[in-house]
């Protein structure tokens, strides 16, 4: 068994320090969303920053906690960690208190607590010690699923709980499949996904399919500079819409020009798919799967957006795609959370002198909206800071993965960074209008017992991975 | 599996380019783009108008006339108002939903962001209510006004009333915002900048449901509202009720003139109303009652009636023919009475008459050989004319005496133009001798008859009639000072005198004043469509008079019956504050007597707040 001082000695003080910081400096701004004249001891536990303190405090316990249970604790209890959030997920949806529309909280008397924030680090765990295992192998099929399964399952129960952007966290771990050796090609595809996706919002259907038209063709011609079999594709393709044209005229379906012409050129892409297959012309196989894989997804998202959205979720993509804009509507909370953190200019309002902060024009203002209260009070100063914070810790988790002998450690610390960046990413893209309103808190700054925590542990639970990397635990994948 | 380290840089590499995405956007946010600061000031910043109290208007004597008491507006900012409980907030401020429903529109109408006033001036009582139960009402706030109060109903048309701007004023004058107050008359408006005060404003803090947090910069940019200044007139309040009550049930007007300076004792328009009736939200409708009574008691007859002048006038044409030396002291003409021609007198008396016989008794061809003496002087009768003209301009008919009062006229003086069309260029002093009595297209204000009353006692000189003896913390304009002389020598102004105060010392006549040797001359003025208007222009005592006035009494048949009686005791509780015991009855017959046809409206059901 190693020794006990060797852990302490071996704990990564950097990453702790900058959790310190981070965790000071977020109490410092609730302090500041929630201040006001009448209530200014900082012990007040009535107020918002008094119980931050006791969070923070119970949190900074939790860590020392973890410190000092066994490494082989998580490795052993993973499993059965993750089966038990799926239970407690599982069961919130049917116990749980409804807070602003989602079914996510156990209620133990005045204390709330979140299963989907457990989720978090017990997917990374379960995550970890499945990928880490001998018979792991990410091009088996059968690999590939129960990996999906252990990452979509609790985002699943989180989506039924009807709060979507604790849901969307769980894509974050794709980062960590590509870095485990997933093809790069779905982080191009999921990029590729993403850009159309907004195109299908902001284009018409009519310009779209121009659009990927223009973009098969050039494919086609880039790929295959055989002239001919361009100019057969093409012809295929035209008869396609040709046909489509004739027979919406005379069956009188009454369709409009875009559906026409989409439905026609996936016609002539079919045609020229079984020819390519036929012929074997690997490129064209892969361009018309391509382009008809396009269109069918632009009309999914046609359809998913009106059909499967709700309708405060159109609208707040409508808002940041600039399709939609009302101010004094839905488009508030971004509206004045802009105003908050422009008019902090260079240096700031000087910290407690956020006008927008104090008279309350930011909603959710010590939650998910706490970086407007760094932008307005401490400048572009401030909010460059916090994220060259946030952007040292992701980037030293990242290289404290890296040195991890165990696969196991490496995989959970890739998962703490990619959890912790996800949120970062959607949180501070959501203040300056760059991102959709998903509302996320953003770790350690934002108030709230249940994510402090949930972000502490998993944390620490690298932290104390890596305080042992060097010990020989049980894994014989080691690197 | 180390074959995929270098992932770790793409990884690493999203993680840069996403917080340097977001560095960029904070930059542009935060530093280069000022809009958000803007913004951000909008946002918690309510700039808050104080209005100012006007100044305060007093009589010559300090006695407070016109002050201001609180009242309160309630505003609403329509996008701010949420779901509320309308029979509740009808009830509080006495409205109905319809009007609820219409003030609403119209301030959505106006705009959904900025306030507009959806209930004025709520009295202090009823605001007190309103006041604990407004915060259930979101979007609405109030702001305090200060509406006019009159501590007696005195001097209505003198003093004028507030109202609310007009859009040509505030296309006149930026200062004017939409909702404030202007004087509209009297007082008000010739002193309107002195009364109105500077309007202030405060800068507020407000938070997100618009409700204030503190001022903005410790108040370091606010403007504090600087209150209008007191007003000292030259009214004394005594004499205008005394008048006043005088003056119940009759047409007409009245001036009073300090002689020795041209400052207005007493002046009044009648019928009379009431001035508390043109303040406050009853305002409206109470004008529009004024307004359409028949009577016009909203019309300033003291300013703006061109009365013919009557045999009042006689005394300029008399002075006129001594100064031209076409009569003198002993200058008679012969008067037949009823039979004189071209003019008639109306009684018979001693003849041939002097000057002083002829003041006395108001002898008409006595008056029209002098008119004709003073035309035929020249070589021709448009030159004798202007001759003539210049000097009754110089008493100040035809022109505006004072810029002291709104609304005034300059009063009808005829010009030689005039008769040139008229009567085709044939015209002579027979054409227009009706001039020499005080009539034909002769006109006055009173105003300007009682400064002729004024330039009598004077012998031969007026200061301008004014009603504003002092501004706090201001000068009042040094024209007052200003002595305007007529060019009569002073002497022929004593046989004018003379028969001005034999006409009152006869002990029988109603304007007699026992112990008080006064002056006055009656007027009776002939009225196409009823009974004569009766005019008296009078001044007291005779020598270092104190007081110079014009009473003007329409359809009260002859001068002596109500004009020269209401004078005398003017006169005499102007001078001794009291009326003697054997003149009681008369002054109870003047304050008694109805002149105005029973058919016409009266001031009728209008109501003071």
């Amino acid at each position: 068994m190693p020794q006990r001082s060797n852990i302490w000695a071996n704990i990564d003080w950097i990453t702790v320090g900058l959790f310190l910081v981070l965790v000071f400096m977020g109490w410092l701004n609730i302090y500041a969303a929630v201040y006001d004249a009448e209530h200014q001891s900082i012990l007040d536990a009535s107020q918002r920053y008094g119980k931050q303190l006791i969070w923070i405090g119970a949190a900074i316990g939790l860590a020392i906690i973890i410190m000092i249970v066994e490494t082989n604790f998580y490795v052993f209890f993973s499993y059965i960690i993750y089966a038990v959030t799926i239970f407690l997920l599982f069961l919130v949806l049917f116990v749980g208190k409804e807070i602003n529309g989602a079914r996510s909280w156990f209620a133990i008397g005045s204390i709330g607590i979140q299963p989907s924030e457990l989720a978090k680090f017990a997917t990374a765990l379960a995550l970890a010690r499945y990928m880490s295992a001998f018979d792991f192998n990410l091009r088996k099929i059968k690999s590939l699923a129960t990996m999906a399964l252990i990452i979509f399952l609790p985002a699943v129960f989180i989506l039924l709980q009807n709060d979507t952007g604790s849901a969307l966290v769980y894509f974050s771990f794709v980062l960590v499949l590509f870095r485990e050796g997933l093809s790069g090609l779905f982080l191009f595809l999921g990029t590729l996904v993403a850009i159309l996706f907004v195109l299908a919002l902001i284009l018409s259907n009519l310009t779209l399919i121009i659009v990927l038209l223009a973009a098969a063709f050039l494919m086609y011609l880039v790929l295959n500079p055989k002239f001919n079999q361009f100019l057969r594709t093409v012809l295929i393709l035209a008869a396609g819409i040709g046909i489509a044209y004739i027979v919406n005229l005379l069956s009188g379906l009454e369709l409009d020009l875009a559906s026409v012409v989409m439905a026609g050129s996936v016609i002539g892409a079919v045609v020229v798919l079984i020819y390519s297959i036929q012929k074997r012309f690997t490129n064209y196989i892969i361009v018309s799967l391509f382009f008809i894989g396009a269109v069918l997804f632009t009309i999914s998202v046609d359809y998913g957006f009106n059909n499967v959205l709700e309708a405060h979720q159109q609208v707040r993509i409508n808002e940041l795609l600039g399709i939609e804009s009302n101010p004094y509507g839905s488009g508030y909370h971004v509206k004045q959370s802009k105003i908050a953190i422009g008019s902090g200019g260079m240096w700031g309002k000087g910290y407690l002198n956020g006008t927008q902060t104090k008279y309350n024009f930011v909603p959710e203002q010590d939650t998910d909206f706490i970086f407007c209260t760094v932008g307005e009070e401490w400048g572009f100063a401030g909010t460059f800071t916090v994220i060259a914070l946030f952007l040292t810790l992701f980037v030293r988790l990242v290289w404290l993965a890296e040195r991890q002998r165990s696969v196991f450690s490496r995989i959970y610390g890739y998962s703490v960074a990619v959890i912790l960046f996800f949120h970062f990413a959607v949180n501070v893209g959501m203040t300056i209008g760059v991102m959709p309103v998903i509302g996320i808190p953003l770790p350690f700054f934002s108030y709230g017992g249940s994510s402090l925590w949930s972000f502490t542990i998993l944390l620490f639970i690298f932290i104390r991975l890596d305080a042992s990397r060097l010990e020989n635990f049980r894994d014989s994948r080691n690197a | 599996m180390n074959n995929y380290t270098k992932r770790s840089f793409v990884i690493v590499a999203i993680f840069v380019l996403v917080a340097l995405v977001f560095i960029v956007k904070l930059f542009r946010l935060q530093v280069v783009d000022p809009t958000y600061k803007q913004y951000a000031t909008n946002n918690v910043l309510r700039e808050v108008v104080q209005y100012p109290g006007r100044g305060l208007i007093y009589d010559r004597n300090g006695e407070l006339l016109v002050f201001n008491r609180t009242a309160y507006d309630l505003l609403i900012t329509p996008r701010e108002v949420k779901q509320f409980d309308t029979t509740l907030f009808c009830n509080l401020l006495d409205i109905t939903r319809e009007e609820l429903e219409a003030g609403i529109q119209k301030a959505k109408d106006y705009s959904r962001y900025k306030p507009s006033i959806l209930v004025k001036q709520i009295s202090p009582e009823k605001y007190a209510i309103l006041q604990e139960q407004l915060y259930k009402f979101e979007g609405f706030h109030s702001q305090t006004r200060t509406l006019r109060e009159y501590s007696t109903t005195a001097a209505a048309h003198a003093l004028g009333y507030v109202g609310e701007v007009a859009q040509n004023d505030i296309d006149k004058d930026p200062y004017y915002q939409r909702g404030d107050y202007i004087g509209v008359n009297g007082i008000e408006k010739t002193y309107e900048t002195q009364l109105r005060g500077t309007k202030g404003v405060k800068k507020n803090l407000v938070d997100v449901h618009n409700r204030i947090q503190g001022s903005y910069r410790e108040g370091k940019e606010d403007v504090p509202a600087q209150i209008g200044k007191n007003i000292t007139t030259t009214l004394d309040l005594d004499l205008q009720l005394y008048a006043e009550k005088l003056f119940a049930n009759k047409k007409g007007a009245m001036v009073a003139i300090e002689p020795s300076t041209g400052e207005v004792l007493a002046m009044l328009s009648a019928p009379l109303y009431d001035p508390r009736l043109l303040v406050g939200r009853v305002r409206g409708e109470n004008y529009a009652k004024l307004a359409a009574d028949t009577l016009k008691p909203l019309f300033n007859r003291s300013l703006q009636a061109k009365y013919p002048p009557g045999s009042t006038f006689k005394t300029i044409n008399a002075l006129i023919g001594l100064e031209e030396h076409v009569i003198n002291e002993h200058t008679r003409f012969t008067c037949n009475g009823p039979g004189s021609y071209p003019i008639t007198c109306t009684h018979d008396h001693v003849s041939p008459a002097n000057v002083v016989d002829g003041i006395r008794e108001s002898c008409n061809p006595f008056m029209w050989n002098t008119f004709k003496a003073i035309i035929g002087k020249y070589s021709t009768p448009s030159e004798g004319f202007n001759v003539w003209r210049k000097y009754v301009q110089s008493f100040g008919i035809g022109k505006i005496l004072s810029s002291d009062f709104s609304n005034t006229l300059k009063g009808d003086l005829p010009t030689e133009e005039l008769y040139n069309r008229v009567y085709r260029g044939h015209w002579n002093a027979l054409t227009i001798r009706s001039l020499a009595i005080g009539q034909g297209e002769l006109g006055a204000t009173p105003l300007q008859m009682a400064n002729v009353a004024a330039v009598i006692a004077n012998r031969g000189y007026y200061y301008e009639p004014h009603i504003v003896k002092a501004v706090e913390n201001d000068t009042v304009r040094s024209s007052i000072k200003v002595k305007n002389s007529v060019e009569i020598e002073e002497q022929y102004f004593e046989p004018i005198i003379e028969g001005m105060n034999e006409s009152t010392v006869k002990p029988w006549v109603q304007y007699f004043i026992p112990n008080i040797q006064y002056c006055g001359k009656t007027g009776t003025i002939e009225n196409n469509q009823g009974i004569e208007h009766g005019a008296f222009v009078a001044f007291a005592p005779r020598e270092n008079p104190d007081i110079a006035l014009f009473v003007y009494v329409e359809n009260s048949k002859w001068g002596s019956s109500y004009a020269a009686p209401i004078a005398s005791l003017l006169i005499e509780k102007y001078l001794t504050d009291s009326i003697a015991t054997k003149r009681l009855s008369i002054e109870e017959l003047m304050i008694n007597s109805n002149l105005l046809d029973p058919n016409k409206i009266v001031v009728a059901d209008a109501t003071a707040e």
